[in-house]
């Protein structure tokens, strides 16, 4: 079981959380300029990294917040969490060591 | 090859079984082949024999990165069945069980499929609901299916508890008697010893880190690898939970996310439990092996993943499952559990077939589900191999329904339980 920082409330065990997949997926301004390819670009396609990846997490037995979250998909470390609506923090290859 | 058969046999008990031989070869990479397929799977090395014997098309190569079969062709909990709601799916899983039905013959390998029926419990009203309708549209597609009351769900699976104050109450199940279990590494072993004696090259601890683009056209020529660079005609991805980190190499974002799925087995006991049995409702499907081990697959963590590893949570849950339908396993030993990576689509359905990139083809998205259709999924990948077309099976599961909006929507039906 992962171990997560809520940015919040301090580290908690991953049963007190949801997952809410990539972050900072940004929905389109205006949805209906978007062709299909485009729009479908939006609506399945994520990015799937073997390396760090910035993800969602919600507190739902907790603080009930969401926040981000980079985290090693390779050896599910966490790199660092970070409240939702902050801008993804850089990350080297160092981190997740 | 040597073949199996009882002259071969009795003149090698004679001997000692000292005269078999090695089942495939380790050959070096060719400079270049017509067909590459990356990915040692049963789905990459089936793709290969269908290649090779359906198409004549032997100048192919498979390359694997680790060994064959050690991805999750070797840790699935190797259920069988085609009772897929959709008729796209039910087309294409039961093309899979029949090919299942003849593969030992057509291998000469004994892949031990196991007819011994797949029952789906079904806990309450809208499980009830949902496999009746399962029922009638797996007839209407000529997929055997059918409904049990409890007793009659007892009577065929005599360990299942339909106490009606259970936690989980049975309250009767779908019965498919076509499907079951298979010898997931024979499976594997089979596919790479028929494609072998037709000349298909099988190169191990091999893996793909780039392709080679026709500067014009824009065309896959080729592979770079590890043991260097390997011309292509076309090129085919089968690499499951790897698939995002290959097509990545090439330009192609796939709308897949990888996640952890963990299954577990028991130490290893008498013949008592006959059948497969699954439970959407709980997130639990169990069977017993041959070599006597419970069998028991729970459902994917939550979260996106690589680590070939999950929680101990989700195993736990699942073992409460199975010991409140299942009492008599409450003092079960489980040996070992582990973990694989699988490729999970928005609609729950496969991808496979062209891509955007001209000669890269790609079959993938298999999710938690992929074993049951390795010979249906190889051999139609193979014909689009061959032919640069998706056959008609496989046509709706085409990288395009993300955009036209002709999604196979499985997720309701068959998300957790494959």
């Amino acid at each position: 079981m992962l171990l997560i920082t809520c940015p919040h409330c301090g580290p908690r065990p991953e049963l007190e959380f949801t997952y809410g997949g990539e972050a900072h997926v940004a929905r389109p301004a205006d949805p209906s300029a978007l062709d299909d390819r485009d729009w479908s670009e939006f609506l399945f396609v994520r990015n799937n990294p073997k390396g760090v990846f910035a993800e969602r997490w919600n507190h739902a037995h907790g603080c009930q917040r969401w926040f981000n979250a980079l985290r090693d998909t390779h050896s599910d470390a966490f790199v660092t969490t970070y409240p939702a609506g902050a801008p993804r923090p850089e990350s080297t290859a160092e981190d997740v060591r | 090859m040597r073949r199996f058969n009882l002259g071969n046999l009795l003149s090698e008990a004679l001997r000692g079984h000292e005269g078999w031989g090695r089942q495939w070869r380790s050959p070096e990479p060719k400079p270049r082949y017509d067909v590459i397929v990356v990915g040692g799977g049963g789905h990459g090395l089936g793709t290969a024999h269908y290649l090779a014997k359906e198409h004549g098309i032997t100048n192919v190569a498979v390359l694997e990165k680790g060994w064959i079969g050690g991805g999750n062709t070797g840790r699935n909990t190797t259920i069988i069945r085609s009772n897929y709601l959709y008729d796209e799916s039910a087309h294409l899983y039961e093309h899979a069980v029949k090919l299942w039905e003849g593969l030992s013959q057509d291998l000469n390998y004994n892949v031990m499929y196991s007819q011994r029926g797949v029952m789906m419990l079904a806990h309450n009203v809208h499980d009830v609901q949902i496999f009746k309708r399962h029922v009638y549209a797996n007839r209407l597609n000529g997929v055997d299916n059918e409904w049990l009351t409890p007793e009659e769900a007892q009577a065929y699976c005599p360990p299942l508890s339909i106490d009606p104050r259970a936690r989980y109450p049975v309250m009767g199940a779908a019965l498919q008697r076509r499907g079951g279990t298979a010898r997931h590494d024979a499976v594997a072993w089979g596919y790479a010893r028929a494609a072998d004696s037709r000349g298909v090259d099988i190169i191990q601890n091999c893996e793909v880190t780039g392709f080679a683009r026709d500067p014009a056209t824009g065309a896959v020529t080729g592979v770079e690898t590890t043991k260097g660079f390997i011309g292509a005609g076309r090129v085919g991805v089968v690499a499951a939970g790897h698939t995002s980190v290959i097509m990545e190499r090439a330009g192609v974002r796939m709308p897949l996310q990888s996640f952890p799925l963990q299954a577990l087995v028991s130490e290893p006991v008498k013949p008592v439990f006959p059948c497969v049995v699954m439970s959407n409702a709980v997130h639990a499907y169990i069977s017993q092996s041959d070599k006597g081990e419970l069998v028991i697959g729970a459902g994917t963590d939550q979260y996106v993943s690589y680590s070939q590893q999950g929680g101990l949570q989700i195993t736990t849950h699942t073992l409460d499952a199975i010991c409140e339908i299942f009492p008599r396993f409450s003092r079960m030993r489980m040996l070992r559990n582990w973990g694989g990576i699988v490729d999970v689509t928005p609609d729950r359905s496969p991808i496979i077939g062209k891509t955007p990139v001209p000669g890269l083809f790609v079959n993938c998205g298999w999710g938690t589900g992929g074993f049951k259709a390795t010979p249906g999924s190889a051999h139609v990948f193979a014909h689009t191999l061959a032919t640069g077309e998706p056959h008609p099976i496989n046509s709706p599961f085409s990288l395009d329904r993300f955009r036209t909006g002709r999604l196979i929507d499985e997720a309701a039906a068959a998300a957790v339980a494959h």
